[in-house]
């Protein structure tokens, strides 16, 4: 479904497929789902909700089998946790029990490694931690708290970092901030970054490339680049180009869920796109 | 527990859940005393609440041998407490010989019972039994097979003290968070670090409840196997002293018994706010 022919990118899904077996049968989480991300980029993944975003990005991690097709890291594939691969999760997903250092350290404590600490101390510097690894997550704002889980998920160099909707629970502005941090850690590191967010300005915000996922069973449904120079500016999203952008990926999504209405309504087993 | 199969939510696996016979807040429930302003009203009340008892027993002249007055108890403490300090001694070999093992064997039960579910489902109904089952019952048919030594005291308070740690701990353990689970293994983490660093911190809290629990009803069984029989033990003085209608030395014994008791619980409240304030 590439629009472009690249012949080794980054990670490469073949034909994802995952199937939940539930009480009541067997639920489609992704069917046949193909994508290509060439190295150093930024895409993100948009979609309805509940139509399997996070399940494709628990497959690309290696946190899933997936029930066929393949992801593959490099031309490798995936078969489980890697050390290319960094997550951010929902809410931070910090350690309670445990203060600002020792989450950061904690990668590297399962995998028996010595942390880079002058690494470290150069990410904590970026996001404004310093001084601050004696507290508690329970003492930080949520902001706070994904700063800290970013320099986790880079802590150890991953040269792909995935990020399930990591700034879905902080206040609009915050949100703003992180945007712009971000894209000056990626602009720094030039990480490939997988990105899965319900908002749609975060994603243009961000992103070389915007996927737009069907309902569920989720498929890629429609992919759109954007072609602003780093750095960016919210300025940008004041422009025509990232208006009518905006509204073509929302009108998208919104006729994702009425067919999925109406498929529903109909009682046919797939939703039509 | 793969999380392989499970549709990744995080929203349903929220820690602090479930809450079994005990809850955390129990522990952290302290009244919160700051200010000397404080400390200086409670120790007033209890002034004048021993004063006024004190001064009701004398004036409407109690016999001793139905309430001795807080002054002559106080005095008991001190005169007879060379006497009964042996059998404190004796209390406490049986008090932590028992709960160690009782705990010990609850705890690893829990750990090991939660990661069966099936298991657990079969097993859980025993360690109710076991721990509404009053194990004092137990003590005379276990003094007739141990006799009057320590033996049958210690397995009584292992029994009373064991299913407590064990229900509490495993509704600890069952605590899962596939958030944390999935992030350690996004790191690779083995089944065993799994175990190590996210179940058994985050089931912590719980497993003090249950050890502070267990200890009390530990204390409690030791005291009244020594009630039912043999020569020694705090519980023998109660009914030794009793029988003797030394008033002020049965409530010396109280008094000592409730401070036991006391200690325990704010020996795990410290603990607990070492080691599991992140929860409150």
């Amino acid at each position: 479904m590439s629009l472009r022919e690249q012949s080794n990118p980054k990670l490469r899904v073949r034909g994802a497929t995952k199937v939940y077996p539930t009480a009541s049968g067997d639920l489609v989480a992704i069917d046949n789902c193909n994508l290509d991300i060439e190295a150093g980029q930024i895409v993100s993944i948009v979609g309805p909700s509940g139509c399997g975003k996070t399940t494709l990005l628990w497959s690309m991690s290696g946190l899933h089998s997936l029930s066929a097709g393949e992801v593959l890291i490099d031309g490798k594939p995936i078969t489980g946790p890697s050390s290319e691969i960094g997550m951010v999760f929902q809410d931070a997903n910090l350690l309670p029990w445990r203060n600002l250092d020792a989450n950061i350290h904690f990668p590297f404590e399962i995998k028996h490694q010595k942390p880079d600490r002058d690494w470290i101390a150069r990410l904590t510097h970026r996001v404004g931690l310093e001084g601050f690894g004696e507290r508690f997550p329970r003492e930080l704002s949520g902001g706070m708290q994904q700063r800290a889980a970013l320099v986790r998920a880079l802590s150890f160099k991953p040269s792909v970092l995935l990020m399930d909707e990591p700034f879905g629970a902080l206040d609009a502005f915050t949100r703003e901030e992180m945007n712009h941090l971000v894209e000056e850690i990626y602009l720094d590191t030039r990480t490939t970054i997988v990105l899965i967010t319900h908002s749609i300005d975060e994603a243009i915000f961000l992103s070389d490339r915007v996927i737009v996922m069907s309902t569920r069973p989720g498929r890629v449904a429609k992919e759109y680049a954007v072609p602003f120079a780093r750095p960016r500016s919210f300025e940008i999203m004041a422009t025509k180009e990232v208006f009518d952008l905006t509204n073509a990926i929302k009108l998208d999504i919104v006729g994702e869920q009425k067919s999925k209405a109406s498929t529903a309504t109909r009682k046919l087993p797939q939703a039509a796109h | 527990m793969d999380s392989n199969d499970a549709i990744p939510e995080f929203t349903k696996a929220a820690p602090g859940g479930d809450v079994g016979v005990a809850n955390m807040s129990a522990l952290a429930a302290g009244p919160g005393i700051k200010s000397a302003r404080e400390v200086a009203a409670i120790i007033g009340v209890a002034v004048v609440v021993i004063g006024a008892t004190e001064f009701a027993l004398r004036w409407f002249n109690v016999p001793q041998y139905i309430m001795p007055a807080p002054s002559l108890i106080a005095q008991a403490l001190v005169t007879e407490f060379p006497h009964i300090l042996p059998h404190l001694g004796h209390t406490l070999v049986e008090l932590f010989s028992g709960f160690g093992i009782g705990a010990l064997i609850g705890l690893v039960l829990a750990a090991v019972i939660t990661q069966f579910p099936f298991a657990e489902k079969i097993i859980t109904p025993y360690i109710l039994l076991l721990v509404t089952t009053p194990m004092l019952a137990l003590v005379p048919l276990l003094i007739l097979r141990f006799g009057f030594g320590y033996t049958p005291r210690i397995i009584a308070v292992a029994l009373a003290a064991g299913p407590m740690v064990m229900i509490n701990a495993a509704t600890g353990f069952r605590r899962v968070d596939r958030g944390k689970i999935a992030l350690a293994r996004s790191y690779g983490a083995t089944t065993l670090q799994i175990f190590w660093k996210i179940r058994a911190p985050m089931a912590l809290p719980m497993i003090l409840v249950g050890l502070m629990v267990g200890a009390i009803f530990g204390l409690l069984t030791a005291v009244g196997a020594e009630m039912v029989g043999g020569g020694f033990g705090l519980g023998n003085r109660l009914t030794s002293y009793s029988s003797m209608i030394q008033m002020p030395q049965f409530f010396a014994v109280v008094v000592i018994l409730s401070m036991l008791g006391i200690l325990i619980y704010i020996l795990f409240f410290l603990i607990g706010k070492k080691w599991a304030s992140w929860e409150a």
